[in-house]
């Protein structure tokens, strides 16, 4: 029976705490009788024929018809996935989408259907590479699909193959891939690794235009959702459940299969990396000093090689199907049964480690851009109810926050880096004074159409993805970053963990309370 | 000066043999119990039961030091062997992972089609090694087991224990069944032997009454190519490449009898034929029309059954072989 997430409160009998430092980590002792660690769940049991329970729920979908029934010889069938950003670290083999995706082809063989697409639902994402795709769908799907042109990756640029659905009483335009509003049945095949995922947001953000998707991806929107992981308390949500609604009413059929997974992120040798610290076997402490100290003396180049090229263990924890909104509420109560963790009150400061990856970076560069998206962005926003951290509080993170991109992913982080950042770092401003320049440079449109970066506006919407975080905390502190990087980002640099609580106490006082998010796990603190 | 060798030559053949004659001299002397005893006249000895064929006794190739010696060939000769003569490219085995995931999987049936002796190698070194140190190979009584030389041979280096081609009598079958239950995965083929002709046969009940007696799945496998390599009748073995490809596991439904079991083996194994010599959609449209090309090849005989195997063999891995061929002369 896994163990659930807990609060540990730190006395001076608690061994040093693990913190994430990009492609390291670091063990960092907290005060005594003032921090606590919330500690994720131990990672759910998973299902022991996924397969078996895809076809089931195919079988006996939630308020609506059994896919067979919607299937038809002569109908027009899309197949939707979730590209490379999910989930992270990637998946071992057998991803959970194509078991889904083969699951839906027997059905479309038996029912004789011939014309169908898969489409990649990337938003504004970038084009993923040939061996991601195979990754994500099997060899069999891709070399089955690919080579006839019926597997491709949805292009938000292309104005012929994009289409107007409709429009929400609140004016949000719903600008649409062609191929899926012309089909007669969508199927779209998800993967939840966190509550902000699925629902209408996958297909009305994975499959929409630059138009559509910036009626939500926006600073104001974004300093209103509170949190990403509370949908119901998410103004990003609100809009995409409108949009879902206009969607549902006058597009295409939508059959959603959704799915959970658990948290076991590290095999061996890095497994010890979820254990709890006071758990560690000699083994493990001998594992983490060996990969500490070599990870030292690795350089960022191959250290980032061997963190990506881990596959996670994880396991399929729930599967359903049927109406979106029906699946979705299903999959929150299995995704939240994973997650949270009940938390008494908010402290003066919150402290993290910053992963080696994030949802923009899988197999390329954690740039300083994403280490604030991933702080304040994804990591800040892992409550219910309110943050850990108090309003006008501290945020702490630990990063090497390295000056480096990825030319070829993240073509406009950089200049969004060296010319956006050097004027503004406040969302408000740059969304009104640089975002349209960047969203409609034609070098950029170019790249992400036909390799693979990233649009042209992405960097913006990851910094507006720590809107609220940013919006809320009274100084971002980063421990071990490089100090002009992170005074470029705003944020204050740090040498130690000591350092920065004492930078902190210009702001919290002399003896401010702390909370620690331990990382790895994910977990989402219920804050009361 | 020739007759002078030839003279002393004689000379040293016939020392030779005094020397021989007085040392048996004693040895003759010495009757039965030291020598074999005469058989009186009238009297019939009955023959001995034998201990070759479906009889022979296995249990020693499953010792730990037999194990250890297996191990040894898998990742010597037999790795040298598969991957000079087949050189094979393995897929499917994410079809596996519910099964392969748990740290002691349980035991599984491997029922692939049969083309060339060349296929156990093949197999043994394409299936996991999670199965692959407790794998029992079933091999054909009459062929494999005829021996002694023979029969030692195939349950060291291949873990080879005897079955009857024909029916899997209930001396095997408790055999099977006890191996199962001791961990050990199978691997049947379930045609009985090799093909005759290039084409496939059909399957033979075995494999989907041992899964029903013991309750555990068929992986269906197909391998294309090996005929080719070493197919039946050829004398030596021909280098090229291979493709393994595994399938989803499959277990008898419930009230599923074997001969319908057999049936549903033998349409995942046509199946993945199919994908091996076309692409997955395809053969899963295919599949579902009922339309698969089937393992056995056309109806008809004589030389259009031999045309078209040779059309049929340019579309999978041994036609790769060919058209790899370089044909251009190098100009640098």
């Amino acid at each position: 029976m896994p163990r659930p997430g807990f609060v540990l409160e730190v006395d001076r009998s608690t061994p040093p705490i693990l913190f994430w430092r990009g492609e390291g980590f670091s063990l960092e002792k907290l005060p005594a009788d003032r921090s606590r660690v919330i500690y994720p769940a131990e990672p759910l049991a998973g299902l022991d024929d996924v397969d078996g329970h895809i076809r089931n729920a195919l079988l006996n979908p939630v308020d609506m018809e059994p896919l067979p029934a919607l299937l038809k010889p002569d109908m027009k069938l899309t197949i939707c996935f979730d590209d490379a950003s999910l989930s992270l670290p990637k998946m071992r083999r057998p991803d959970t989408r194509q078991r889904i995706i083969e699951a839906v082809l027997d059905l479309a063989a038996a029912a004789g259907v011939d014309d169908i697409h898969l489409i990649a639902a990337l938003g504004l994402h970038r084009r993923m590479h040939e061996y991601e795709l195979r990754h994500v769908l099997g060899d069999r799907i891709f070399d089955a699909f690919h080579p006839r042109g019926m597997l491709y990756q949805h292009d938000a640029e292309d104005p012929d193959n994009l289409t107007v659905i409709g429009e929400t009483d609140h004016g949000e335009v719903l600008e649409i891939n062609k191929r899926v509003a012309e089909s007669d049945l969508v199927v779209y095949a998800n993967i939840n690794q966190v509550a902000m995922d699925g629902g209408w947001k996958s297909i009305t953000t994975g499959v929409a235009s630059y138009r559509c998707l910036s009626f939500h991806h926006n600073p104001v929107t974004l300093q209103n959702t509170r949190s990403l992981m509370d949908r119901h308390k998410s103004d990003l949500h609100k809009s995409v459940w409108r949009l879902g609604k206009v969607l549902q009413d006058h597009g295409p059929k939508i059959f959603t299969v959704e799915t959970t997974i658990n948290t076991d992120a590290f095999p061996s040798p890095f497994d010890f990396l979820s254990k709890r610290e006071w758990e560690w076997s000699a083994k493990d402490r001998a594992l983490y000093l060996g990969t500490q100290k070599s990870l030292n003396r690795t350089p960022n180049r191959l250290a980032r090689k061997i963190f990506h090229s881990i596959e996670s263990p994880y396991a399929t924890t729930s599967v359903q199907a049927g109406f979106t909104p029906s699946v979705h509420e299903l999959t929150l109560e299995h995704v939240y049964a994973q997650h949270l963790v009940p938390v008494e009150g908010q402290t003066d400061i919150l402290t993290m480690g910053i992963p080696f990856i994030s949802p923009y970076n899988p197999e390329g560069i954690m740039n300083p851009i994403l280490v604030m998206c991933m702080g304040l962005g994804y990591l800040f926003n892992m409550y219910r109810n309110k943050p850990l951290v108090r309003e006008g509080g501290v945020v702490i993170m630990t990063h090497p926050t390295y000056r480096e991109f990825n030319p070829v992913h993240h073509p406009s982080y950089i200049d969004f880096f060296d010319e956006v950042l050097a004027d503004t770092t406040d969302p408000v401003v740059m969304s009104e004074k640089w975002e349209k320049k960047y969203a409609e440079d034609e070098w950029y449109r170019h790249l992400y159409r036909t390799g693979n970066a990233y649009h042209g506006v992405h960097p913006f919407y990851a910094w507006y993805w720590g809107a609220h975080g940013q919006q809320w905390a009274g100084k971002v502190i980063i421990v071990g970053g490089d100090p002009s990087t992170v005074r470029r980002l705003g944020f204050t640099p740090a040498s130690t963990m000591d350092d920065a609580l004492e930078i902190a106490s210009d702001v919290v006082g002399r003896s401010p309370t702390i909370s620690h998010l331990h990382v790895p796990g994910v977990l989402v603190a219920d804050v009361t | 000066m020739a007759n002078q060798y030839l003279r002393s030559a004689q000379r040293a053949a016939g020392r030779a043999e005094r020397v021989v004659r007085s040392a048996a001299k004693p040895l003759r002397s010495y009757g039965f119990p030291y020598r074999a005893p005469n058989v009186p006249k009238g009297v019939e000895v009955p023959k001995e039961p034998s201990r070759l064929g479906a009889d022979y006794d296995t249990e020693w190739a499953r010792t730990p030091v037999a194990r250890a010696a297996r191990g040894l060939i898998a990742e010597g000769p037999l790795r040298l062997l598969v991957k000079g003569v087949a050189n094979p490219d393995v897929v499917g085995l994410d079809r596996l992972h519910d099964l392969s995931r748990h740290d002691d999987p349980p035991p599984v049936i491997f029922a692939p089609n049969h083309h060339s002796h060349v296929d156990t190698a093949l197999m043994i070194r394409s299936i996991p090694l999670c199965w692959r140190r407790d794998l029992v190979v079933a091999a054909a009584a009459d062929y494999f087991f005829d021996k002694h030389w023979k029969a030692a041979l195939s349950a060291l280096s291949l873990n080879a224990i005897p079955i009857d081609r024909e029916v899997t009598g209930r001396k095997s079958s408790d055999r099977f069944r006890d191996l199962v239950a001791d961990g050990h995965s199978l691997l049947i083929y379930p045609e009985g032997g090799r093909s005759p002709d290039g084409w496939g046969q059909e399957f033979k009940g075995g494999a989907a009454y041992l899964a029903g007696r013991t309750g555990v799945a068929v992986v269906p496998v197909f391998i294309d190519g090996s005929g080719a390599i070493f197919g039946k009748g050829m004398k030596r073995p021909k280098p090229g490449r291979t493709k393994v490809v595994f399938g989803a596991p499959l277990r008898p439904a419930d009230g599923e009898n074997t001969r319908r079991f057999n049936a549903r083996i033998e349409a995942a194994v046509t199946r993945l034929g199919d994908e091996a010599l076309t692409d997955y959609w395809t053969a899963t449209k295919r599949a579902a029309q009922g339309v698969s090309p089937k393992l056995t090849g056309p109806e008809y005989n004589g030389w259009r059954r031999q045309w078209e195997l040779g059309e049929h063999r340019k579309l999978g891995a041994a036609g790769l072989r060919r058209r790899q061929q370089r044909r251009w002369p190098d100009l640098g």
